[in-house]
């Protein structure tokens, strides 16, 4: 009889939701498309994934030794990380790229601000920027996909008429289906819309935050970009890094905000300046610096978004 | 006894850069080179020991109300003989720092030193809390300059150290580099240094 009345502190409701049940999720849910850019760029991109998730596993299992926490490399976390930077690095990149992205992933800008759950933006896309920024050569490398790799640009790089202005642009359909020039996992906008579909049903993510980036950033480049061209606006929408970012980065728990409203107002700003690079900007792609930016906002968004505490008096 | 304990003070235990973070303007800005580093350290130090000891002597005569703008006066003389000295014998070192040098005027170390200390101790441990600060900020600026030129450029003091093969990582000599390797310099004195500090 004693032991049926148990008293115990909340919560008394637990869901089955573990970091590794996510983080497995979010594997599972990059597997085609990481699948498909292995079948466009071939050994190179079977060499920088490698590279980039070994990297970012060993890293976090040393770091954890050094701050001498319990070392977590089987909750999946690393290895997301590391599969999400090689998926924003050319098929050409050299080995080292990945390898020097990884460890200043985990340990610049994951562990160094607290680990796991405690970094202000996302570290594979802080990565990217940092890469960019140093090796802009190696990062800009892009290839035709199959076996001949020949040079060539990136779809938005062609459209927005930066460089390479005399080929051809690649039919929709190939931009559906991946077979662009471009990084390793963002070129295959059907397979990432799978995997985000499967995230969302999963209830690993909310749709908010994607629909809401990516309807953004095809009002604009509709309104704004080619005169109410429709089929501008589904290039855009379907080119460079939107679907990648908007449905694996974006929504990342850590660095986006954490209320409904928030991540509405956060999702409106990836959009608007995700639109306002690729439209008036000197770069072709806008997607990595604008989710930054966003997610350095979002704090700031949450204060302001915050519902108000029962019975708080203003 | 206290004059050592004066100058390692400067050094190790109230680094001006990694203890105190002040001067954090032409620390981040200026140091994309060991070189640079070592000549803004130089020319901070010597305006330093000046001001410091220039104080310390007419603190008695300087009102308490106005007393940062007669400090300000005073450290502005010796930037600009430094200023004009580089001009005249450093020019290219003085082109690489450009602003930077009149900047010293404002630059807190020098005017936190004269509040803080020659406006109460005597000219002799001004002076050599001068020369410590100094050397204390020297040493770091060079620290920090070096992990740039070497990361970014691949070269020491303008010589190349690592084969035609290795590709520079671009960012560390450019200004978000500047916080990328301070902060982990930071965290690296403040894990080996401030241990002993604490017992100091």
């Amino acid at each position: 009889m004693d032991n049926r009345l148990i008293v115990s502190s909340s919560p008394h409701l637990r869901a089955d939701d573990s970091i590794n049940r996510i983080m497995r999720d979010v594997v599972i849910a990059l597997l085609p498309a990481t699948l498909a850019g292995i079948y466009f760029f071939r050994m190179g991109a079977v060499k920088v994934i490698l590279a980039a998730i070994i990297a970012a596993v060993v890293t976090e299992a040393v770091i954890q030794k050094v701050r001498k926490q319990p070392v977590t490399i089987n909750d999946w976390s690393a290895v997301v990380t590391g599969l999400l930077l090689a998926f924003n690095i050319p098929a050409t990149a050299p080995w080292w790229l990945p390898v020097i992205g990884s460890i200043f992933a985990i340990a610049i800008v994951k562990h160094t601000f607290g680990g796991l759950g405690h970094n202000f933006m996302n570290p594979a896309l802080a990565a990217r920027a940092m890469l960019l920024a140093s090796w802009p050569v190696p990062m800009t490398n892009w290839v035709t996909p199959g076996a001949d790799a020949v040079s060539t640009a990136t779809p938005l790089a062609l459209i927005s008429g930066t460089e390479a202005a005399g080929q051809a642009l690649p039919s929709m359909v190939d931009l559906l289906i991946g077979n662009v020039g471009g990084c390793i996992g963002e070129t295959s906008a059907i397979l990432l819309i799978l995997g985000g579909v499967y995230l969302i049903f999963r209830g690993v993510i909310t749709p908010r935050i994607p629909v809401i980036y990516i309807s953004t950033v095809a009002v604009l480049t509709f309104v704004l970009g080619g005169g109410f061209s429709l089929q501008y606006m589904i290039y855009q929408v379907l080119a460079g890094g939107l679907m990648l970012g908007a449905f694996y980065m974006a929504t990342d728990y850590a660095s986006s905000p954490v209320t409904p409203k928030g991540q509405v107002i956060y999702a409106l700003g990836c959009g608007i300046l995700t639109s306002i690079i690729r439209l008036y900007g000197g770069y072709p792609e806008g997607v990595s610096y604008s989710i930054l930016l966003m997610n350095v906002a979002a704090p700031l968004i949450d204060k302001y978004t915050s519902p108000r505490v029962f019975g708080e008096v203003k | 006894m206290k004059i050592g304990n004066t100058f390692l003070r400067g050094i190790l235990y109230d680094n001006p850069i990694f203890i105190q973070l002040l001067g954090m303007c032409p620390t981040l800005a200026v140091t994309t080179s060991a070189v640079n580093g070592v000549g803004m350290g130089l020319a901070t130090t010597a305006v330093l020991l000046g001001s410091n000891v220039v104080i310390a002597m007419i603190k008695k005569f300087i009102p308490a109300k106005i007393r940062i703008p007669a400090y300000v006066v005073v450290i502005a003389t010796f930037v600009t003989v430094i200023g004009l000295l580089m001009k005249a014998f450093v020019p290219a070192l003085d082109k690489a720092l450009g602003l930077f040098i009149p900047l010293i005027v404002v630059n807190c170390i020098i005017l936190a030193r004269a509040e803080a200390f020659a406006s109460k101790n005597s000219v002799l441990l001004s002076a050599v809390d001068g020369i410590g600060m100094g050397l204390g900020f020297t040493i770091s600026l060079t620290i920090l300059g070096s992990v740039r030129e070497i990361l970014g450029a691949g070269s020491i003091f303008g010589k190349a150290i690592f084969g035609a093969s290795y590709q520079p990582a671009l960012i560390m000599i450019l200004p978000p580099g500047a916080f990328l390797a301070l902060g982990c310099l930071l965290a690296l004195y403040n894990w080996t240094v401030s241990k002993k500090a604490n017992q100091f």
